[in-house]
């Protein structure tokens, strides 16, 4: 049984979605659950509610991501079954794919190595997945991982199920599967038969675990066959990187609602953000009145932010925009209303006028010294 | 410019998402509904283009009958053309979708007034498929890319413009093309009284679809469980202040 893994990296060093990815797709290589324990999979599938875990995640169904962290069954192992697909890998950092199970990376290029060229990296996927035989394609639910798999969907015909948050083999040719619907506001149960499954991991949902049993990689270079077609729509990367504190990346986040009021009223906002070192986020009434940039957007069709503190101003906490900040580590809510799904999401709430509480904090973290 | 744009109905749903009795659907009997964000930035994209470049922009869904109603909120916003591929209301797997999709743009092109572009949001906000652009354009044989923030036109072609993990990548393809864009591409407008007017005279052209079944099969939908408990009130107004000052040191994020 192979499984192809699609894993992006940084400079050699593979993102952490790609580790998600492979911890999702190490199930899979490790073949059909065993038919005297049917008990397990039905489990795994149904059980997510109670299984969930404390962690931030919106995930649904800690099952995949319990037994794959513990590695309680040796089958979860990984090894040959296991194999990397990775673009441009000259400075691949293989060990630690090793260390997630993978027995064979399959380095494409370097000569041609086609950067990144969605249409391209699909058609490399799919001969690498005819010849090997594999079973089934997973990559992370990223913005690379969903466009690439969505033409090997195209190309094949196959069906393709976005953001899995667990999947596991229910027969031959027949996956069972949770994946994310609303950005992960729900979870939808679902039975994937197709002769190749494939799949993309939710970018946040499986917690990345290594194997307790690491195994030796296998480095195959593979050389890909590709018309000009292939390559026509290829992304010409900016050399810089965004500067400044990013959103995603922000360890406090102070964010604003239509409680603001009007773009003026964010000066407090930003002042805070400045003194606990952090960033501010908004909510979509703010970027749809044109208040603030759709870049400081927090939610499902913004950013998902992780902060160890998300201090929630005047936002109501709608599902969409929990969908962006659930992954705080602390939810502390300053809101009018003490009924707002907000004050009811948070861990702490402050029940007052955002106009009078936050300044009147950032007065009081002057006088503490801090600047 | 002859543009075409994908809008999906979706439920409107606000601080809580309910389910059908037999968790099948979301229910939708409390809520209204919308089009998917992103393709409500897909609409206003295609009308500034077409208000500089000339050309109509047609807007299609796929769905049932009272999908007219997202039709008519894309006129209002100055789409010229509005096409139904209209569905007994069963949900649609997004292999089906893009086929039907395809389909029109073809009859189109046999019109003779074939698209030059065909623009969808990047993923539906309900299903979340992220692939329905992708097998339009192979289809079509057209060039495509997704995740779209940005759109400029070059000789002959188009530059499209995302971020991917803090760094900015352009692609160009040649035209006829298949872009999906993202929310934040640009600020939608709202509908002006005369664009709402129009829109309610509009003529609907309606072609009936069937499904097909697909290999992704839904069993069911359900929320997942709270994973917060219920918060704690720190306190009212500034008196809290202290108390906040207290709880963010706590926190470890006043070092
Ligand atoms: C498909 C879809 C996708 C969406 N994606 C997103 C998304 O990515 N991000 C997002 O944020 N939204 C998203 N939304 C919109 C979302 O449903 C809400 O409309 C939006 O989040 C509400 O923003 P808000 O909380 O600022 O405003 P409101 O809901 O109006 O809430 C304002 C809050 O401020 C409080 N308040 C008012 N004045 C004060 C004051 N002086 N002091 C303290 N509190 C005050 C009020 O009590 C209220 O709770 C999406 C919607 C849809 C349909």
């Amino acid at each position: 049984m192979t499984v192809l893994c699609l894993v992006e990296h940084e400079s050699g060093v593979p993102i952490e979605a790609s580790l998600r990815a492979l911890t999702a797709a190490r199930v899979l290589a490790a073949g059909p659950a065993p038919a005297a324990d049917p008990a397990l999979a039905g489990d795994a599938a149904q059980g997510g509610d109670a299984a969930q875990g404390g962690d931030a995640a919106l995930a649904g169904d800690a099952a995949l991501a319990g037994d794959a962290a513990q590695g309680g069954d040796a089958g979860l192992a990984g090894g040959p079954g296991l194999a990397a697909v990775v673009f441009g890998a000259g400075s691949l950092d293989a060990e630690v794919l090793g260390s997630y199970g993978v027995g064979v990376v399959h380095a494409v290029g370097p000569d041609p190595d086609p950067g990144y060229a969605p249409l391209a990296w699909a058609r490399c996927l799919h001969s690498l997945m005819e010849s090997v035989g594999a079973v089934a394609v997973v990559a992370a639910g990223t913005g690379r991982g969903a466009e690439v798999m969505a033409h090997l969907g195209a190309i094949t015909g196959l069906p393709v199920a976005a953001n899995c948050v667990s999947a596991e083999w229910d027969g031959i040719g027949v996956c069972r599967l949770v994946r994310q619907r609303w950005g992960g506001l729900l979870l939808e149960d679902a039975i994937l038969e197709a002769p190749v499954a494939l799949l993309t991991v939710a970018a946040e949902a499986v917690p990345p675990a290594p194997t307790p049993e690491p195994v030796p990689v296998e480095v195959r270079v593979v050389r890909p066959e590709l018309d000009e077609a292939d390559l026509a729509v290829m992304a010409a990367e900016s050399a810089e990187r965004a500067s400044g504190a990013s959103l995603a990346t922000a360890r406090v986040v102070v964010g604003g609602g239509r409680g603001v009021g009007g773009p003026e009223g964010f000066a407090p906002l930003e002042e805070l953000a400045g003194l606990l070192g952090g960033v501010v986020g908004v909510s979509r009434v703010v970027t749809s009145e044109g208040w603030r940039p759709h870049t400081m957007q927090v939610g499902q069709t913004g950013t998902r932010i992780t902060p160890e503190v998300y201090l929630a101003c005047g936002i109501s906490g709608a599902i969409q925009h929990m969908a962006g900040c659930s992954g705080a580590k602390h939810i502390i809510a300053v809101n009018k209303d003490p009924g707002a799904p907000m004050v009811s999401a948070a861990d702490y709430a402050v029940i007052g006028d955002l106009h009078e509480v936050i300044p009147a904090l950032v007065a009081a973290l002057r006088e503490r010294g801090l600047t | 410019m002859e543009i075409g744009v994908c809008v999906k109905r979706v439920p409107m749903v606000g601080g809580t998402i309910v389910l059908t009795p037999d968790g099948q659907e979301v229910d939708t009997r409390m809520s209204g509904f919308t089009i998917s964000p992103h393709e409500e930035c897909a609409v206003e994209e295609a009308v500034r283009i077409t208000e500089r470049l000339g050309g109509t922009v047609s807007v299609l869904t796929l769905g049932p009958a009272v999908a007219a109603e997202q039709l008519r909120d894309a006129l209002a916003l100055g789409a010229g053309r509005a096409v139904l591929l209209e569905t007994d209301g069963a949900g649609w797997g997004p292999i089906a979708t893009a086929a039907a999709i395809a389909d029109e743009v073809r009859r189109r092109a046999e019109a003779g007034s074939g698209y030059d572009l065909l623009l969808l949001g990047n993923e539906a906000a309900d299903t979340g498929d992220y692939q329905v652009g992708v097998r339009v354009a192979h289809l079509l044989g057209w060039p495509c890319v997704t995740g779209i923030k940005h759109i400029e036109f070059t000789e002959g072609g188009l530059r499209a413009g995302r971020e991917y993990r803090g760094v900015s990548e352009t692609f160009d393809l040649s035209l006829p093309a298949v872009v999906t864009v993202k929310e934040g591409i640009n600020l939608p407008r709202y509908p002006s009284l005369p664009g709402r007017l129009r829109a309610k005279r509009a003529q609907i052209e309606v072609y009936p679809v069937s499904p097909a079944p697909e290999g992704l099969r839904t069993q069911g939908l359900r929320v997942p469980a709270a994973t917060r408990q219920q918060a704690r009130i720190i306190g009212t107004g500034v008196e809290a202040v202290p108390a906040l000052v207290g709880l963010l040191d706590e926190l470890g994020v006043l070092s």
